[in-house]
Order: C-alpha cells, then structure tokens, then sequence
C-alpha cells in the first residue's frame, strides 16, 4: 500500500513540476576552463536567487531556470564581463529581488543600520543598569 | 514613566507577534513580475521554433504593428488551459507571435496539432536566454508590445476568459 501511494505522489509531483525535455543548457553544470572566471561566477551564483524556487540560490536550485541562469552567468563572465554587472542585468530585470546582496538604498537603509542602532541602544541600557544606585 | 518601562516589553512582544501572524495568514504572493515593462524588447535572433511557422527577431515586433508575444511549452500544463483564450485573441485579430522555450521542433509541432495555432510566428528559446532578457520567469507568460517595440504589459500564468476583453483592449491602445 505505502509504495502505491508513494508512487502516486510522485507521478502527482512530476506532473505539476513539468520539466522540458531538453538536456540542460552546456554552462549549466560544466565549470569554466579559467579558474579565476570559475570562483567569480561560482560567487556570484550563490547570490542569484532562483525564481522558480525562490528560497534558493542558483548554485543550490535543480530548477531548469536555475540551470539556464548559471549557464547565462558563465557564458557572460567567460566573455568578460564583470560579476557586478551581470547582477545588474538580473536586477533591471527581475528587481533587487533576485539579488541576496541587498543594495543601500531608501527602502535598506534600516536594514543596514540595524546592527549599530542596536549597539547604541545596548550601551544605553547598560549604562542605566550599571550605574550605582543613589541611595535614598 | 517606569510603568511605561516595565509594559514595553509585552507592547512590543504583542506588536511582533501580531505582525508575524497576520504575515504567515496573508497568502504568500510567488509572482515575479518584468521590471523591463515601459523599456524596449531586448535585441534578440531566434530561429523558428518549428516547420511551417518563421522564426521570430526583435525587429520584427518594432514595425509599427502591436503584438501579443506569449511565452509557451509544449511540455506546460497550464498553456493547454491557455490555448482556447489565444485562439479568440487570434480570431479577435490580436497578433499572437509565440516563443517555445526549451522545446524541440516535432514536440512544438504536435501541440499546436493538438490545440490549436494561433501564431503567426514561433521562436525557439532553447536555453530560456530571451526568457531572462524579458524579465520572465516561467510559462505561460505574455507580453503586450507597442508598434515601436516598447513592452506595454505582462501577464503571468495561463490567460483566463475574462483576461480576454482586457488584452484586446491592452492591444488596440498599444497601436
């Protein structure tokens, strides 16, 4: 009985998961000949979100997207292109969304400044905490 | 003032948990949706996706006539749900050009055998490159395209019935 419904499930998945059936594009999973190209773009991937998983990078994702967008990403770095200009024709695209490098701007600022307001608000506490009791 | 002190904690334990509530029962919202609406197509060469059908260039869509360029699969579920729409906007004289993305000739062939052609032109988008240049992210997509090549609007997921009038409308202001 549980191998049915195990089979069940997964005929069900692979019907919403509809892959294509063409191999995955040359650049998807062959690492570039130039070791240098290959940890630039290697980084940069881990910092692509993938959009049909959403949760992952691009290096992470099995996603066919995610496949076709490593392979965009060497085939761009191999050409020499510069990482951050590759992020920014995903951005102008897809938004800082696709991004796991949030840029510092007025909607991040918070999020940036977070740390040192916290730190500010510690010392103030702290200070109020430590200071000697006045006796009464 | 050291009342305010002692209740803060719970005041702000209240507002996050709240917060946090109301963020997990909102239904999470996956669409991506094309920054590159208002902007030119991107330059693009595609050759035809099948036999009988021209392929499709980005010079093509910047000749003065309106187009709808819908992004398709064979291999898509949703774009069979899609095709009775299309043939309407076809019969309605919307000009339909299609983008096959990671498909192969015969599979592209035997779906508009199946459901229909409502292309004028097909494009083969083999390593979903122009996908990404359009700011798309899956199938089925569409996109409305000005006579001048100037992407108007994007629709997300399969065309439904009452999408229909809005799309022709969207075609015809696009003139």
């Amino acid at each position: 009985m549980r191998p049915l419904i195990l089979g069940a499930a997964l005929l069900l998945t692979s019907a919403v998961l509809a892959d294509s059936g063409l191999p995955p594009a040359p650049l998807s999973d062959t690492q570039l000949a130039d070791p240098r190209q290959e940890a630039a773009a290697q980084t940069l991937m881990e910092t692509i979100r993938c959009l049909v998983c959403q949760g992952q990078s691009i290096a992470d994702s099995n996603a066919e997207l995610a496949g076709d967008m490593r392979a965009l990403i060497r085939q761009r770095i191999a050409a020499g292109e510069k990482p951050a200009a590759v992020r920014a024709w995903l951005v102008r695209r897809y938004g800082a969304w696709v991004s796991y490098e949030p840029p510092l701007d007025r909607v991040t600022w918070l999020l940036w400044a977070a740390p040192a307001l916290f730190l500010v608000a510690g010392l103030f506490l702290a200070r109020r905490s430590f200071r000697p009791r006045q006796r009464r | 003032m050291s009342n305010l002190i002692r209740w803060a904690p719970l005041a702000v334990f209240i507002a996050l948990a709240s917060a946090l509530t109301y963020g997990l029962a909102k239904p999470a919202r996956t669409n991506i949706t094309s920054k590159m609406v208002g902007a030119a197509v991107p330059s693009f060469k595609l050759a035809p996706a099948t036999s009988g059908l021209p392929g499709l260039s980005s010079a093509d869509l910047a000749k003065g006539q309106p187009h709808l360029v819908n992004f398709f699969a064979s291999w898509c579920g949703p774009c069979i749900a899609e095709a009775p729409q299309l043939k309407v906007l076809a019969e309605a004289g919307v000009p339909i050009v299609g983008i096959a993305v990671r498909d192969r000739p015969q599979t592209v062939a035997a779906f508009l055998a199946r459901h229909g052609n409502p292309f004028r032109a097909i494009g083969a988008d083999n390593a979903s490159q122009l996908q990404m240049a359009m700011g798309s992210s899956g199938v089925p997509e569409s996109f409305v395209i000005d006579g001048t090549g100037t992407i108007r609007l994007q629709t997300i997921g399969p065309i439904n019935p009452q999408d229909v009038a809005g799309i022709i409308a969207a075609v015809r202001d696009a003139r």
